[in-house]
């Protein structure tokens, strides 16, 4: 969740103008069953822990939405046999100690049957255990650490908790996609790697390295800067014997801006290529060039043909708010419950008891989603891998490519 | 070859601007034995005197001709420098100018964070990188053909980096021979050598303090804005690090000596991007052998390079 201040802010200024134009306000909770359907046992709740109030709200709003209109449809289509659907929408104000108290009410509610959540990946750490300890189900559509899922050592993954899986893609995934589409697509054969030496750049840098060689390219030079580097002249010397075409760039955009610039200044006018931690405006403004790249997880769901029918039916809901960068993603991981949910019952009743068949069912689950084909693998995390490339263009960011990373 | 050449270039370029700073380490400590560690913060805040210059003060019309913009922001920087110099050397050191020695060193650490802290409070995100003008020529002077590997092969050298080696000489040359001929470049090496007496001859302490510290904040001041339109970006943690650099660069010296300050400077340019290049480790542990240098010189010769040759001579 590292650039979503910037587009958190684009998001609640685009917000503000949405909420300024109509005040009527859309109801949150539960959804109105449809005529024909036998309702009869009762009503099932499906939880919903994101931030809804503060600088993310934007994106927590989505992911409510979203989740609701998931919601509504399966009460619609009587989806689950004898029960009706509710939303509980939890504020976790992205704050990891308000998301424990939010998972920690839900818990209590014996007919809460799963959780769509959270938005941070920090928030995230908090709700896992205690969701864990009830054996309810979680279904993330927009945590993008790998550890939540893999635990911190990613030579050695385990799952961390049976409970908790994921819609979206995570961050290991960037290098090898920004590989092949560097190497595939542009048809760069000798690439340059730089690092800032933290995890998260030594690790994208190290999948990256390994994919691009696997697919014929070669890395020229490793270079390592520190963290605090304004100056890359001495990098840059070292590296510009080896004559690379393309830079891939380990870090985060303090440093990626200017050696982009410093590069370009030295006479090495090549692009420069790095992960959602140089996604940035700021980026572009410490010196980053047109024709450079970034990866980052997710795609513009408007882009998404998979996503056109869920598009249409939010935008026919009439909800205030948009639904933002993970709205396509809580609308699959809530159908991943209720519809898992489904199977599990299979018009038989519910109980607290049934949490262990449920989680069984969300691991085997497969269907048909807004961003895919949506199915988990054994550590819970998402089969369908949607990155997107984006590239420096005009002085602006714009999407360039998205894809499905398949290995 | 050519990668020889490159960062023997870049090396002299950031002696530069770490000589520029260095200066007033060892002015300071000349005079009053104070290592001023706030004076690395001194050099930040010149760069950020320069960036708000260019971006509150200068009219549209200015910021276009870097030969407008660039002496404004210089005298900018400069001034916002001495003032915040001036208020340090008032109300922080001399207060305790007769205190125990570790009093000030203490007091420096404390205004260094202060420092620090004011900026990124007065200044809009000035804790992250911020974009600064490049008020310069902004091209690079590539010196073609001496090396076999083609147009790899080139030497480039910014415009920028060669604006602050010539100002970093001119200065460095500028100041010594205003310390070495003026009536008051006499009476601060009066009181260098011994307060009391110059006292008693008729020289005004605190005026030569008082002009020790301006002069040092000017230069650093100038080295802030030259560093900003070099890299192109500042943030508020930008004088820890080149203070690092500029207080070792002083001692490697020989502290108290300009002389020394000036040419430990360049050495330890000349070390981070060789040893970058060349060392185990490459550049991210460049830093490594700036400091086993040293320790490798305190030990064979504690006082420094030119330390005992000028003893305390600011």
């Amino acid at each position: 969740m590292r650039n979503q201040t910037v587009k958190a802010t684009v998001l609640v200024a685009g917000a503000l103008l949405l909420a300024a134009c109509g005040t009527n306000k859309t109801e949150s909770g539960g959804g109105t069953s449809g005529a024909g359907c036998d309702t009869s046992k009762g009503t099932l709740v499906v939880g919903v822990i994101a931030p809804l109030s503060g600088e993310l709200s934007a994106l927590g709003l989505g992911i409510q939405n979203s989740a609701d209109l998931a919601v509504k449809e399966a009460n619609e289509k009587c989806t689950v046999k004898g029960y009706k659907l509710a939303l509980d929408p939890q504020d976790d104000q992205k704050n990891p100690q308000q998301g424990a108290q939010a998972a920690t009410k839900l818990s209590q509610d014996p007919n809460l049957v799963g959780v769509v959540g959270t938005l941070n990946s920090s928030v995230a750490q908090s709700v896992q255990p205690i969701l864990a300890q009830k054996n309810i189900v979680q279904v993330s559509p927009a945590n993008t650490s790998d550890a939540l899922s893999k635990g911190e050592n990613a030579a050695a993954p385990t799952r961390q908790f049976p409970t908790y899986f994921r819609t979206c893609t995570v961050d290991s995934l960037q290098g090898p996609f920004a590989a092949k589409f560097l190497v595939e697509k542009q048809g760069k054969k000798k690439i340059a790697i730089v690092t800032d030496g933290l995890t998260y750049g030594e690790g994208l840098a190290a999948a990256f390295a390994t994919k691009a060689e696997s697919l014929g390219a070669q890395v020229v030079t490793r270079q390592k800067i520190g963290e605090k580097d304004t100056d890359f002249s001495g990098v840059i010397a070292a590296i510009k014997p080896s004559a690379p075409d393309a830079l891939y760039f380990g870090g985060q955009y303090p440093q990626a801006g200017p050696l982009s610039k410093q590069l370009k200044d030295a006479g090495l006018n090549i692009p420069v290529m790095g992960g959602d931690g140089i996604y940035d405006d700021k980026f572009i403004s410490l010196g980053g060039k047109d024709g450079d790249y970034a990866t980052s997880v997710g795609a513009p769901t408007e882009s998404l043909d998979s996503a056109k029918a869920f598009v249409d039916a939010y935008n026919k809901a009439g909800y205030q708010d948009k639904f933002a960068a993970y709205g396509a993603f809580s609308y699959d991981a809530a159908n991943a419950i209720i519809n898992s949910l489904a199977t599990t019952l299979n018009g038989g009743d519910w109980s607290e008891a049934k949490r262990a068949d449920l989680l069984a069912s969300v691991g085997k689950y497969s269907g048909q989603g807004a961003t895919g084909t949506i199915s988990f693998d054994e550590f819970g995390d998402s089969n369908n891998k949607v990155l997107t490339v984006y590239s420096v263009n005009g002085g602006k960011w714009s999407p360039a490519e998205t894809g499905t990373y398949s290995g | 070859m050519t990668t020889l050449l490159q960062q023997l270039a870049n090396g002299i370029a950031l002696g530069a601007t770490i000589g520029l700073i260095a200066l007033g380490y060892t002015m300071v400590y000349g005079i009053i034995q104070l290592i001023n560690f706030a004076h690395g913060e001194v050099f930040m805040v010149g760069a950020f005197g320069g960036l708000a210059v260019h971006r509150w003060v200068l009219p549209e019309s200015f910021r276009e001709n870097w030969y407008v913009s660039l002496p404004l922001m210089l005298l900018g920087g400069m001034a916002v420098a001495v003032a915040i110099a001036l208020i340090m050397e008032r109300f922080a050191y001399r207060p305790l100018r007769n205190a125990p020695r570790l009093a000030p060193l203490i007091t420096a650490l404390g205004v260094s964070i202060v420092l620090q802290e004011a900026i990124r409070i007065w200044f809009p995100n000035a804790d992250s990188a911020q974009p600064f003008p490049k008020a310069f020529v902004d091209s690079q002077i590539t010196i073609i053909g001496l090396g076999p590997d083609g147009p790899e092969g080139d030497v480039s050298i910014r415009a920028s980096q060669l604006l602050l080696v010539v100002v970093s000489i001119i200065l460095s040359v500028l100041l010594q021979s205003y310390i070495n001929r003026s009536k008051m470049g006499r009476a601060m090496r009066a009181t260098a050598q011994d307060p009391d007496t110059a006292r008693l001859m008729g020289v005004n302490p605190d005026r030569v303090i008082v002009l020790t510290f301006v002069l040092g904040a000017a230069l650093a001041g100038v080295a802030g804005v030259l560093y900003g339109v070099d890299i192109t970006n500042v943030d508020n943690a930008i004088g820890f690090q080149n203070g690092i650099f500029a207080f070792t660069a002083a001692v490697l010296g020989g502290i108290g000596s300009l002389r020394g300050a000036v040419i430990g400077a360049f050495i330890i340019g000349l070390i981070k991007t060789l040893g970058g290049q060349y060392m185990w480790g490459g550049t991210q542990y460049d830093y490594v052998w700036i400091f086993v240098v040293l320790i490798l010189v305190l030990v064979f010769r504690p006082q420094g390079l030119f330390g005992e040759a000028e003893r305390v001579r600011a």
